[in-house]
């Protein structure tokens, strides 16, 4: 096959290049340069964009003997991850922004054009098992737990995952590691990424005032109470307890949460842990990573977030919208995450958290 | 087997160069020194100068080594402008399609430096020539275009810049392999040159320069070539230098007709594709073809060539990998889009009609593609 591999400059996407030419594939290696400008970035160990990883990235390429290109996404990576990710904010919900750049990025506009220019699937260095070819493609979770990326590959649609490779599904981190020492790469003890890649200082609160402005507003309890004030309603998260910076101690004593975020009126309501106990998930644009919907009423697992536990639940599916009713109460589950649907360990689909209750 | 069609950016290295470095870098010495050493590095280097000036028609005198064509250029507008204010002439007027040695120098000159208008086909108008200021210290107008291929009307620009007193320089680094190039008949004051685009080494290139040429030291040092260049001079770069220019000069009539066979092919197969358009008006130098495919992405179309054994290029500038639209183009009134969907091949000694056909053969599809791939 002709593979594209999308090389991030990190030791997961190196490997992953490696394997598919170790399989025998003819591989071409692309970076993605998805800041506007990357130079501004200090250093590569904590990003997937700045100059140095760039660099990484056509290093490995060098080493393993494989054509690499940069594609200058910048443009696209502002208007439909960037601004998506302020708007969202904006809006009062939370967005997941890797997820969004792989449904809009690297599984789309990286994919669509390879196909273009006659490749035939594009591989990455997630975590997750991808078996079957064409029709009988599933997507399942990796055999690493603890680096399992099935979840920010659940918005994927079974077209997608079909023109899709991921390497890396069966191998733990450490082996990934030890795999890309032996194999003479640059990037093998390069530390991971965690951050944001558009926000490298990790301060995402001050990157939403940059982008938003300042706008104070009151923090109230549960009974309407102002409680402390806040500089922008942004800079919360429906779950979040620190920083809260509250005047007024709780009457019961117990730590408070962002139980929920009203733009209109700029306001964050505080709550104890149960205000946040939530048991039914509205979904909205659901997406399916097998090739037909699983609609109607069935058994299954949820996950909510990109590091959460799987959850029991019953998922009643309509084309537009997702129902799921959580077996027990779950807690900080934020509006315009993603709520990833399983059946066991395969991935069924995904949609849009609009509404939690 | 491959294809190689990106002579303008660099080319193989000619046998004849080879074989005069390897016997100079067995030489032990630096020309400058007095002893006998010394003094056989100095012979070999003065062989190499006199060899070069044969070569361009210019005295050996007037030959000064850099380190190549950016050095050279830069030697002229930067040091050009500082021996200008000290003669009561701060400007310097350079065109809007230099090669980036010329245009980033001037720019880094500020209000001192004027741009040259071209035409849609890059060559510079009668009217900006017309409108050189009296206080113009230098004139800088490449001899052709390292993108286009555009052969400039430097008569035109000489005796403007007479009218007006100023000095003249042409960057010549394109022209030399290919164009009958005589620095005594060109009127020029200044001209740069550079080995690797005709099959020397690179890391080496020269400033021909009359005598009286106004120029100032840029880079401070030993003052090895003629007080303006510091810097202990690579004896064997040098030697490979005048040989390869020797072999080009002597071949370049016969080799460039057999070239411009070879473009008028490349030229009538790309111009026979839909939305095609070849850069550069009639006056074209045989070695460049620069077209715009409507509706792709350059980097597209070389992707796929180069996956099918064609090295191509844009001849623009790369940015951490990722081409920019090109400025020529830009200069000569393309819009972003063209500018950025543009591609250069550039033909030289090694160049063949198996070349010119793995083009022709690998396009209408590549171009297919590459449309269908630009619309994702």
């Amino acid at each position: 096959m002709r593979v594209l591999v999308a090389m991030s400059g990190g030791v997961d996407s190196s490997v992953a290049a490696a394997r598919m030419v170790a399989d025998g594939h003819d591989v071409v290696g692309v970076h993605l340069a998805l800041n506007r400008n990357p130079q501004a970035y200090r250093s590569g160990a904590r990003g997937c964009c700045s100059l140095e990883d760039s660099l990484d990235a056509r290093r490995v390429a060098d080493t393993l003997g494989i054509p690499f290109y940069v594609w200058d996404l910048s443009e696209r990576f502002a208007a439909d991850v960037v601004d998506d990710f302020v708007a969202e904010y904006a809006a009062g919900r939370t967005p997941n922004p890797c997820l969004r750049c792989n449904e809009k990025i690297k599984f789309s506009a990286v994919l669509e054009r390879g196909l273009a220019l006659g490749f035939d699937a594009v591989a990455t260095g997630h975590y997750a098992r991808l078996d079957g070819e064409g029709e009988q493609a599933r997507l399942w979770r990796a055999a690493d737990a603890a680096k399992d990326q099935s979840y920010v590959l659940g918005v994927l649609t079974h077209a997608q995952l079909r023109r899709s490779l991921f390497p890396l599904y069966g191998t733990v981190k450490a082996d990934v590691r030890a795999e890309a020492e032996a194999l003479g790469l640059r990037t093998a003890h390069k530390p991971d990424s965690h951050d944001i890649c558009f926000i490298p200082d990790g301060d995402t609160a001050g990157f939403l005032s940059r982008a938003l402005g300042e706008r104070e507003g009151d923090i109230v309890d549960t009974a309407g109470r102002v409680v402390g004030f806040h500089s922008g309603h942004h800079q919360f998260t429906v779950g979040q307890r620190r920083g809260l910076h509250l005047g007024v101690p709780a009457e019961d004593g117990q730590p408070r949460y962002v139980l929920g975020i009203s733009p209109v009126t700029n306001t964050v309501t505080v709550g104890p842990q149960e205000g946040l106990a939530i048991t039914r998930i509205d979904g909205i644009r659901p997406t399916w990573a097998v090739p037909k919907p699983r609609l109607g009423q069935w058994r299954g697992l949820v996950q909510v977030r990109a590091h959460g536990a799987p959850l029991p639940a019953t998922i009643d599916a309509d084309a537009d919208t997702i129902t799921v009713t959580l077996d027990e109460p779950a807690y900080g589950i934020a509006p315009g995450q993603a709520a990833v649907t399983y059946d066991g360990d395969l991935v069924v689909g995904a949609s849009t958290i609009a509404a939690a209750r | 087997m491959r294809h190689y069609l990106d002579h303008a950016a660099t080319s193989p290295l000619r046998p004849s160069a080879l074989h005069a470095m390897t016997s100079a870098w067995s030489q032990i010495g630096n020309p400058s020194s007095q002893h006998t050493s010394g003094r056989a590095a100095h012979a070999l280097l003065e062989d190499a100068r006199e060899q070069l000036a044969e070569a361009v028609d210019a005295h050996p005198s007037e030959v000064i080594f850099t380190g190549g064509g950016t050095e050279a250029d830069n030697m002229v507008v930067l040091g050009g402008a500082t021996a200008g204010r000290s003669g009561g002439r701060p400007q310097v007027a350079v065109s809007a399609v230099e090669h980036p040695a010329v245009l980033a120098a001037a720019h880094a000159l500020g209000a001192a430096a004027h741009i040259l208008h071209v035409d849609t086909t890059g060559r510079v108008t009668e009217p900006s020539l017309a409108g050189l200021a009296p206080n113009t210290a230098w004139v800088s107008v490449m001899w052709v275009n390292n993108e286009t291929g555009t052969i400039q009307p430097l008569a035109s620009v000489v005796e403007a810049a007479r009218r007006v007193g100023a000095s003249v320089h042409s960057d010549a680094v394109q022209a030399l392999p290919h164009l009958n190039v005589s620095f005594a008949d060109s009127g020029l004051d200044a001209m740069t040159i550079s080995a690797h685009k005709l099959g020397g080494p690179v890391g080496v290139g020269a400033l021909i320069a009359r005598r009286d040429a106004p120029l100032a030291p840029v880079s401070r040092g030993g003052e090895q070539e003629r007080r303006l260049r510091s810097g202990t001079v690579p004896v064997a770069l040098a030697a490979g230098f005048a040989a390869a220019a020797a072999e080009t000069v002597a071949h370049r009539a016969d080799e460039s007709q057999r070239l411009a066979v070879l473009r008028a092919r490349l030229v009538a197969g790309l111009e026979a594709l839909p939305r095609v358009h070849v850069n550069g008006g009639e006056a074209v130098c045989p070695a460049i073809v620069n077209a715009t495919f409507e509706g792709t992405r350059a980097d597209d179309l070389l992707l796929m060539l180069d996956a099918a054994g064609v090295d191509a290029s844009t001849g623009s500038a790369c940015t951490a990998g990722v081409h920019q639209p090109s400025e020529v183009l830009l200069a000569m009134g393309r819009s972003e889009a063209e500018a950025s969907a543009s591609l250069r091949f550039s033909l030289g000694w090694t160049s063949t009609d198996a070349d010119v056909d793995a083009v022709l053969v690998l396009l209408p599809d590549a171009l297919v593609r590459a449309r269908a791939a630009a619309k994702r």
